[in-house]
């Protein structure tokens, strides 16, 4: 198992900072789109990968370890950045990203690809699986847990309030949503296609903890963390207000960057911010 | 076969403790005896089949075997994504049983009708779709999707049905069971129409001709060999289901045959016809106006014979 316990805080700040340019040149290169989903989750994931999850690259069916199922499977390329900075998979092996012949898919995906928990790319599967894997922990008092990393827009879905509403019903205090509240989806801003606030209200009242942080502030990500279970016999909801394309000023909150991969020109610019914050 | 499922289940989870139930708030005078005896291996998801697809994956992928329990549609059609891109993506160890299979729930209306499911199930890589023939099957289909490691999904009807096997027969998934054999005609059925096939078969002998029966309970992976054995050795063969005539055990005999030599047996398929129903009726009444009472089938391949023979003389 990885001992994360000396990492500091500039280790992840670096951490985050590789995850963004991994992405930036993978989306760049492969012209596929969710940059701006990649550059949003990424201090969320570096904190999760760097020092939170209890997981071992050596033994990634090891059965203790902590589960992560990245349920908004459109970020995949910063999912397998992750992967390959945890040491799950080679570093080079992010080349084939989204090509022919590769086998790391545009979403996220399992098949071959040790370390994924589960493929996503169609929202709102994550959070009732992983309720399931929960379940089992709580069942069998398992020391383990279960993050569902989910987007904003992905609350849409029926299927999360199932679970959502199941969750919390069956007290699984081990299970934790991270939510990426990045406040843009597909075509437009949540507030204008579905708003969701009072979000925290909705979760509490289906009986969840929740604690709303700063999503791209990793000491305060990993307090949250740290505070897991936020109270006994309830589910845990981290709702992470984050900014779509962060990192790069000129992606920042802008709905173009759903879809619009980088070209080289704007690739070179996006790198050099991204290495010099 | 609700019946025989669930003593199966029952006596499989005593053994192993990974077996799990989880229902979508159905089930009432069936699952009660397995939630008492094993309470910590059966969920009830409430109203809410996607989310209870998800958590069976959830657990399977945490070492347990898990059958979800609904009526045919919400088993299916209501979570085929999740089927799809959880379950069988993931050949999570999920047995997905819908009971009422095909016209089970009649009277109940049009959203209870089961008559695309097999079709679509059969659609899924990874997946083995069984419909067991009677009760004695459906025991037997039980205990193999816990044998066999994957996705599984389990077709029965509801409650009294008639026993077609006296013995246990040899139950081996994707494998028909031949119950009569013959040279003249093949009748190929799929769950619950075995019983009317076995009495059709019977008369059809009665008037001497050859008849052989197979109980084809495991619709994918489909007998190949055992269709293409019918198709060169007999002159007629017959599909029956309680299932539209698209897609299902007609529709996969019919992709097998289609791909045969020339000169094989002549296919007639006979299910349900491929539209909502528009009269009130149970189950019985149903099967009669789409064909499927036993007089019918008689009547139906008593007419391709006579056609086919009319043709060739």
């Amino acid at each position: 198992m990885t001992d994360n316990r000396h990492v500091s805080d500039d280790d992840l700040r670096a951490l985050a900072r590789r995850l963004r340019s991994h992405s930036l040149r993978m989306i760049s290169a492969a012209r596929t789109s969710h940059i701006g989903s990649c550059l949003s989750v990424a201090d969320i994931l570096a904190v999760l990968y760097g020092s939170e999850l209890r997981i071992d690259p050596k033994r990634p069916q090891w059965p203790d370890r902590d589960r992560l199922i990245m349920s908004k499977g459109h970020a995949a390329a910063i999912l397998y950045a992750s992967m390959a900075e945890a040491g799950f998979i080679p570093v080079e092996d992010l080349g084939g990203y989204a090509r022919n012949g590769g086998q790391l898919y545009g979403h996220a995906t399992h098949w071959g690809v040790p370390g994924v928990e589960m493929s996503s790319g169609s929202l709102g599967h994550g959070l009732p699986v992983g309720t399931g894997m929960a379940l089992t922990g709580k069942r069998s008092g398992a020391g383990w847990r279960v993050f569902v990393v989910m987007s904003d827009g992905e609350c849409d879905e029926g299927s999360n309030w199932e679970a959502i509403l199941f969750a919390g019903h069956h007290r699984l205090d081990n299970l934790n949503v991270v939510l990426d509240y990045n406040k843009i989806q597909s075509l437009d801003f949540v507030e204008k296609t579905l708003r969701l606030e009072p979000l925290a209200d909705k979760f509490r009242a289906f009986g969840w903890a929740v604690r709303e942080v700063d999503g791209h502030d990793v000491h305060v990500l990993r307090e949250a963390f740290d505070a897991l279970p936020l109270e006994t016999g309830k589910p845990n909801a981290i709702i992470a207000h984050t900014i779509k394309g962060k990192g790069v000023s000129w992606m920042e909150g802008k709905v173009l960057w759903h879809y619009r991969p980088p070209s080289p020109d704007e690739l070179v610019t996006a790198l050099a911010e991204v290495e010099a914050s | 076969m609700r019946t025989a499922f669930i003593q199966a289940l029952n006596e499989l989870a005593d053994r192993d403790e990974r077996v799990c139930l989880v229902v979508g708030d159905l089930g009432y005078s069936v699952i009660e005896e397995f939630a008492t005896r094993h309470p910590d291996q059966f969920v009830n998801a409430g109203v809410s089949e996607q989310n209870m697809i998800g958590l069976a994956v959830g657990m399977a992928l945490t070492g347990k075997i898990v059958f979800t329990y609904s009526i045919g549609n919400f088993a299916t059609l209501r979570c085929i994504e999740q089927i799809r891109n959880d379950v069988c993506y993931h050949r999570a160890n999920v047995k997905v049983v819908a009971v009422g299979g095909g016209l089970a729930y009649g009277n109940l209306g049009v959203t209870h009708h089961a008559s695309e499911d097999v079709a679509i199930m059969r659609a899924l890589p990874n997946m083995t779709v069984v419909s067991p023939g009677d009760p004695v099957e459906a025991g037997l289909a039980t205990r193999a999707a816990v044998a066999q490691d994957g996705p599984f999904y389990l077709r029965l009807g509801k409650a009294g049905e008639p026993v077609v096997h006296q013995a246990e027969p040899a139950f081996v998934l994707g494998r028909a069971i031949t119950v009569r054999d013959g040279s003249d005609v093949a009748l190929i059925a799929s769950g619950g129409m075995l019983a009317t096939a076995d009495r059709v078969a019977r008369r059809l002998s009665d008037q001497g001709l050859a008849v052989r029966l197979l109980s084809m309970h495991t619709i994918k992976p489909l007998d190949r060999d055992a269709v293409a054995c019918a198709a060169a050795e007999t002159r007629y063969v017959f599909t029956l289901e309680e299932h539209s005539v698209e897609g299902g055990l007609g529709g996969a005999v019919a992709e097998v045959m289609a791909e045969l030599e020339p000169g094989h047996a002549t296919l007639k398929r006979i299910g349900l016809r491929p539209e909502f129903n528009k009269t009130v009726g149970d189950q019985n009444y149903l099967k009669a106006m789409h064909g499927l009472d036993e007089d019918s089938v008689l009547k139906t391949i008593q007419q391709v014979i006579t056609r086919s023979y009319g043709r060739v003389g």
